[in-house]
């Protein structure tokens, strides 16, 4: 040290080695347990069983809007018809659920009351399943959801 | 070169702090983007897109991860089981949460399915669950940003 400090002048050289040792160790670990997750969210369905049945119509019931969704022999969508009345696409879908529960999205709306039940081929791919899903609870408007059916249920698995 | 050998005959001094001071905002970064969740996926689940499923706040009450391959068969903690044999495993759960004091209506199962998935086999999953008395579902969808 002492010879050090008369090559050095008046600075002190400290050790780096250990610091340096410890900074990259910490670095891989955190580069190791680095998991690249994408982001995924939930459509919530309550769903109890037998329900539907014994619950009493009140005056604020609304009659559930029925959509059909058919498959092809290969699994893939071959037709959406709503309330009977074939669809074109899941865009239609959703205009005419705008169409039918309107602009009014507050609490106790229309949207509120209103129950989708979805009727689908049980070879159906079930990425079809999620874009009715998608088309029938929400849209997206300038960057914000808009929230239109929540109560989304399924008809009873039927196999074929 | 020559030059700085002469300067310094024994030893060369390198100059650490712009290597430090990358490691550490590297560290930085990593600890930042270090998630600790406890979330159940598995890469064999392709999930579907959808614009709507925005991630959730906050943590899921008891939830209950069933995920449904592309070949029909379920992944429960981290087993491959079919669908029909569910039923057992779901049983169990359902025991726990009694135990516990709880019903089993204050689960969520959370069905992460693949898209190429049948839908039937996911209505098939629901039915089974409901029949244990689970009546809380979420139907888990990647979000697509557009």
């Amino acid at each position: 040290m002492a010879k050090r400090e008369s090559s050095l002048g008046d600075k002190v050289a400290v050790d780096m080695t250990p610091m340096i040792d410890v900074v990259f160790q910490l670095m891989s670990f955190f580069m190791c347990s680095l998991k690249v997750v994408a982001p995924e969210g939930d459509f919530d369905i309550r769903m109890p069983l037998g329900v539907a049945a014994a619950a009493a119509p009140d005056d604020q019931q609304v009659p559930p809007v029925r959509v059909k969704l058919t498959a092809g022999p290969d699994g893939s969508l071959a037709g959406i018809a709503m309330n009977g009345t074939p669809v074109a696409d899941f865009e239609e879908l959703r205009k005419r659920i705008i169409g039918l529960v309107g602009a009014d999205t507050g609490p106790n709306s229309l949207a509120e009351r209103t129950e989708v039940e979805l009727d689908c081929d049980y070879g159906l791919k079930y990425v079809n399943v999620v874009r009715a899903i998608t088309s029938v609870s929400g849209k997206v408007q300038d960057g914000q959801i808009v929230e239109l059916i929540k109560k989304i249920k399924f008809t009873p698995p039927k196999r074929g | 070169m020559a030059r700085k050998q002469g300067g310094s005959p024994s030893s060369t001094d390198i100059d650490m702090t712009p290597m430090i001071d990358m490691t550490f905002q590297l560290i930085t970064f990593f600890m930042f983007v270090m998630n600790f969740s406890e979330a159940e996926q598995d890469e064999r689940i392709q999930l579907p897109l959808s614009q709507l499923a925005k991630p959730v706040e906050g943590a899921v009450e008891a939830p209950i991860t069933l995920q449904l391959t592309n070949s029909g068969s379920v992944i429960y903690a981290g087993e491959l089981v079919a669908v029909r044999d569910i039923g057992g495993y779901l049983e169990r759960e359902k025991s726990v949460m009694l135990d516990a004091g709880r019903e089993p209506s204050a689960a969520t199962v959370i069905v992460r399915a693949d898209g190429r998935a049948k839908a039937g086999e996911v209505q098939e999953i629901i039915r089974i669950c409901q029949e244990k008395g689970f009546e809380r579902f979420a139907l888990r969808a990647q979000y697509d940003e557009g």
